[in-house]
């Protein structure tokens, strides 16, 4: 197998990764829905960790995908 | 139709006005005249915001305030009311990396945070700032922030090297979050457009794909830098309160 290859195989694999945070993104929106579902007045309160736990669990798959450009570019 | 080199190419760094100091290369590059935009215009919107300060603030003074108060609002909730000494720096790294991503949402313009060397320079000096507080204030106590209370000790022997070491994974996921959101955010779009100019007629599919990701994009460039923010003073308040 050449480098040219294989590089793509290992850029697609490394995408994988962005499964977790599709997933994480999806739990941490459905407790917000869940919260302010419950107690309609603490979404002042919660919403602003709702974003942080977004931008975390986003960030997470995006080490994934950075992964993959460094292999596709990099190496 | 080349799809290597095109989505990556607007990353480029390009010399404006070469300079060489003996062997060290200091060209003046497109990435420091983003720099240099962005200082610039955050400079000049506080102080002309702030220059007829008026009792009812108009809109560009309410921007000033807003931002200032919402910085101070971070800092007081998360490290305290007494940390308020940080927040000149905490407020120019918030209104810097904010200014700086969304400039570069601007059309054939320049992401400066799109570049690890320039995340990882920012989180590098969050971190050591943050470690050196730290060991200032607490001297050898600082230490134990690695060892979390009340665990027995055979669980302590493999929880302290778990502990250390994401503590010092700290500046590397700080700056790749950022880093990395920018960078896939500007690919995606290069790509979509690369598509669109590719296919005739049917462009208006990735056209209509690229104006819903810059709504994306911009959400994400503002809560990166709330982010970026925001950790810091967690981990100020770790530094400063050791729990």
């Amino acid at each position: 197998m050449d480098l040219a290859s294989a590089k793509m195989i290992g850029a697609g694999l490394a995408c994988i990764a962005l499964v977790g945070a599709g997933i994480g993104i999806g739990n941490v929106f459905s407790s917000l829905i869940g919260a302010v579902a419950r107690n309609p007045a603490s979404q002042g309160q919660v919403q602003p960790f709702a974003f942080l736990g977004f931008a975390l669990a986003e960030a997470t798959g995006l080490f994934g995908l950075a992964i993959a450009f460094l292999i596709l570019f990099v190496f | 139709m080349a799809i290597e080199l095109n989505p990556l190419e607007q990353f480029k760094i390009e010399r404006l006005v070469p300079l060489h100091i003996g062997k060290l290369d200091v060209s003046y590059t497109n990435s420091a005249l983003a720099m240099t935009v962005v200082v610039v215009l955050i400079t000049a919107l506080i102080i002309i915001g702030t220059r007829r300060a008026a009792l009812v603030p108009g809109r560009l003074q309410s921007l000033v305030e807003m931002t200032y108060e919402f910085v101070a609002d971070m800092i007081d909730s998360n490290v305290g009311r007494e940390a308020r000494g940080y927040l000149p720096f905490i407020f120019s790294l918030f209104t810097f990396i904010l200014l700086a991503n969304l400039l570069g949402l601007v059309p054939y313009s320049f992401t400066v945070t799109s570049h690890i060397i320039i995340t990882l320079a920012l989180a590098l000096v969050v971190f050591i700032g943050v470690t050196i507080i730290g060991i200032v204030r607490h001297g050898f106590h600082f230490f134990s922030l690695f060892v979390p209370h009340g665990v027995p000790l055979p669980l302590l022997i493999i929880l302290v090297p778990i502990e250390v070491l994401s503590y010092f994974i700290r500046p590397f996921t700080l700056s790749i979050r950022l880093f990395a959101n920018m960078l896939a955010g500007h690919t995606m779009l290069a790509i979509f457009g690369g598509f669109a100019a590719a296919i005739g007629l049917a462009a208006i599919f990735p056209v209509a794909i690229n104006t819903g990701l810059i709504g994306l994009e911009l959400l994400v460039a503002v809560l990166q830098a709330y982010v970026f923010a925001i950790l810091t003073c967690l981990y100020l308040r770790d530094s400063i309160h050791l729990h």
